[in-house]
């Protein structure tokens, strides 16, 4: 009990030091927490736009991962629907599912060739409603409504394309796309009209000869999407585009179209069995991965036997999640550190000063019989009180803190999105965080307070006692 | 037993490259239950000795014995211990613990030995009434006076009924009144609590006190006198 009490009471004999040392610690314990919840937002900020675009895991052909960017339709997932069904209807998996879904994805060229022009894309067949759903999770409370794809509600036949596509192939006016200049050196038609063949591919119902026109009025402009069959032969798709989209990331606008699954499944695989390059799974929380993991990985090896499929998580998936994970752990750590030692330093120098200051004291006691372990204890235990203060001060002052920031309204444009979002920093509810803010300051404070304590201890007793 | 013995003790100090004896050769028998002062000119080896004596500093050679260890063999540990059951302090500048009341202050060695609560209770509040400051329990040093932080200071210095109390100039920092009160005090807790009391010390009123006075000069014994119970054997 008196190595406490005494412990407190020299604390509170020079209170202003105390408060000066308590006040260190609380603004680095507030630093650190109260970036620590900004990286945490923006971390799940960014899972969570993987999970809803993306779903938790995906079910593969086992070599499309590395090989079917360049040959989609060689990697497809046969007989898909089994793989769905099985997988829904799992009494392990089902309890933590919420959208099992495919998706077609596949390279090709978009052309508009009323206009002449045409660029390489990138397309990704999905199934609507089940894109919508996953937009629904929000495991972790964000505030703002989940999207919907621009693609609800429209004809098989329609597609969105990102703004940079939509700018090369010279359809901002007609899907209202901004800052679309008329480049300097714009080519022209070549003049060669569209082969006769292809034209037959993409308007099965007209005259070869008369293509119909992109911008009739009050008509949807139409692009026509070239993409390689699974027998390598070329085929046209004539899709109605629905939206220009800005997608937040350039390669991605000047690449991405996203169209119906059946739309796609019928320029890939024509009148063939259709098949698809992934199946989604969302869960319900992603701390489930690992379970659900594991689970697909029995039934690959039991029911699902003959497929050559592979599972991976969204992170697996995308890289750029990891990345910035790791970046950000890393400026953490990094800020962290120097907090961690400017705390060490002030605790140091307070605890020192102390020593110097009570010098005659810490003879008193040893003359008394204190041995110098008491010593050592009573100068830590002076440390521990302002460690558990600073870190208690600190976690109480970075959640009000965090509370007027998250209250204040203000909002910022993270990298890799078109609107702006709340800032919100998350310091509640991230238990680890907190627990790790508040021990790490302890055992910091701890450290500092170790070398004055030993010099305490180490002071032979009639030099102490004439110190003056 | 004499609970004090030195044997050729030598102690030396060094001020940059020149050493400095400041005991030289003392051999000295504190007899039990007395008032002894150690006296003699500034620089003559008092503090030293009583140093020595209450086993905060180590001799350069020679064997001291406190109530019948030789303590120049103990541990570090061991000595703390030593200190702890067997000697008391009561310094000149009294050295009281601002941060803990005059309870606590007296209370505090015998924390250290682990008395029982009901018993340190007991004590804390006998030797508190014996030095006349039962009122003051709560007190904190800074609201006691010079001669009640000195009593306090003895009080704590029995806390644990040591065998030998050393009391290095007590009444330096007290006005003569106080510093005779003080001294009358001391003598009476040393009769009714069977201590020996070794002190250092220029007060005439202490060295009129005394049982047996030793007199130093640079370093050496120059006689004892021993005034009540027996006689000088300079």
């Amino acid at each position: 009990m008196k190595t406490l009490l005494l412990a407190l009471r020299n604390l509170l004999r020079n209170r202003r030091r105390s408060i000066a040392t308590i006040f260190a610690m609380v603004i680095g314990s507030v630093s650190i927490l109260l970036f620590g919840g900004y990286v945490q937002n923006i971390i799940y900020g960014l899972q969570t736009g993987y999970v809803r675009g993306g779903g938790h895991l995906e079910l593969q052909h086992r070599d499309y991962f590395l090989y079917g960017s360049g040959d989609p339709t060689a990697y497809g997932i046969m007989d898909y629907q089994r793989v769905i069904d099985l997988l829904r209807a799992d009494p392990v998996l089902a309890p933590m599912l919420t959208v099992v879904t495919p998706t077609l994805e596949f390279g090709g060229i978009a052309g508009n060739f009323d206009a002449g022009v045409s660029r390489t894309v990138f397309a990704s067949g999905v199934v609507v409603d089940d894109q919508n759903a996953m937009q629904r999770w929000n495991d972790y409370g964000f505030p703002d409504a989940p999207e919907t794809l621009a693609l609800t509600g429209t004809s098989e036949d329609s597609a969105i394309i990102g703004t940079g596509v939509a700018r090369v192939l010279r359809l901002c006016a007609p899907l209202h796309v901004s800052d679309c200049p008329q480049p300097v050196a714009a080519p022209q038609p070549a003049g060669a009209e569209m082969p006769a063949d292809v034209a037959r591919l993409a308007y099965p119902d007209a005259s070869a000869d008369a293509p119909p026109g992109d911008t009739e009025s009050g008509a949807r402009p139409h692009i026509e999407l070239l993409a390689a069959t699974t027998g390598g032969a070329p085929n046209v798709a004539r899709l109605q585009v629905a939206k220009a989209e800005e997608l937040g990331v350039k390669e991605a606008n000047d690449a991405f179209i996203g169209l119906h699954l059946g739309a796609a499944q019928r320029l890939l695989y024509g009148r063939a069995t259709p098949e698809v390059t992934g199946i989604a799974l969302q869960l319900h929380h992603t701390g489930q991965i690992p379970m659900a993991r594991q689970r697909i990985e029995q039934l690959l090896r039991s029911s699902l036997k003959s497929a050559p499929l592979a599972v991976y998580d969204f992170r697996a998936l995308n890289p750029y999640y990891g990345q910035t994970v790791g970046l950000f752990s890393a400026i953490f750590g990094f800020i962290a550190v120097l907090i961690g030692a400017i705390v060490l330093f002030t605790v140091g120098n307070t605890m020192n000063a102390a020593v110097v200051e009570r010098t005659v004291e810490i003879g008193t006691l040893r003359a008394m019989g204190q041995r110098r372990r008491g010593i050592r204890r009573l100068f830590i235990s002076e440390a521990l009180l302002l460690g558990v203060f600073g870190a208690l001060l600190g976690v109480v002052v970075a959640l009000v803190l965090a509370w007027v920031i998250n209250h204040s309204g203000l909002t910022w444009t993270p990298p890799g999105r078109v609107h702006p979002i709340t800032l919100h920093v998350r310091v509640w509810g991230e238990w680890r965080m907190l627990s790790g803010t508040g021990l790490g300051l302890l055992v910091v404070a701890l450290v500092s307070a170790w070398w004055p304590a030993r010099r305490a201890a180490k002071l032979q007793v009639v030099e102490a006692l004439r110190h003056v | 037993m004499d609970p004090l013995i030195l044997e050729n003790v030598r102690k030396t100090y060094r001020l940059d490259r020149v050493e400095v004896p400041a005991l030289s050769d003392v051999n000295l028998r504190i007899r039990p239950h007395c008032f002894t002062v150690l006296s003699g000119a500034s620089g003559s080896g008092k503090t030293t000795l009583l140093n020595l004596i209450g086993c905060i500093d180590q001799p350069d050679g020679g064997s001291i014995t406190v109530a019948g260890e030789r303590v120049g063999e103990l541990s570090d540990d061991a000595m703390s211990d030593f200190r702890l059951r067997h000697i008391g302090f009561v310094f000149q500048n009294f050295n009281l613990l601002p941060v803990l009341t005059a309870y606590e202050n007296i209370e505090y060695p015998l924390l250290l030995t682990r008395t029982p609560a009901a018993k340190r209770k007991q004590r804390v509040l006998e030797l508190l009434a014996a030095v006349g400051l039962g009122n003051h329990a709560k007190h904190w040093p800074g609201q006691l006076s010079g001669g009640q932080r000195q009593r306090v200071a003895i009080a704590r210095a029995l806390a644990t009924s040591p065998e030998l109390v050393l009391a290095d100039e007590p009444t330096a920092n007290l006005d003569s009144q106080t510093g005779a009160a003080i001294i009358a005090l001391m003598r009476q807790m040393q009769r009714d609590y069977q201590a020996t009391f070794v002190f250092s010390s220029h007060d005439p009123h202490v060295l009129a006190e005394a049982d047996d006075a030793v007199v130093l000069q640079d370093g050496r014994i120059l006689r004892i006198e021993q005034r009540q119970r027996g006689e000088s054997n300079a």
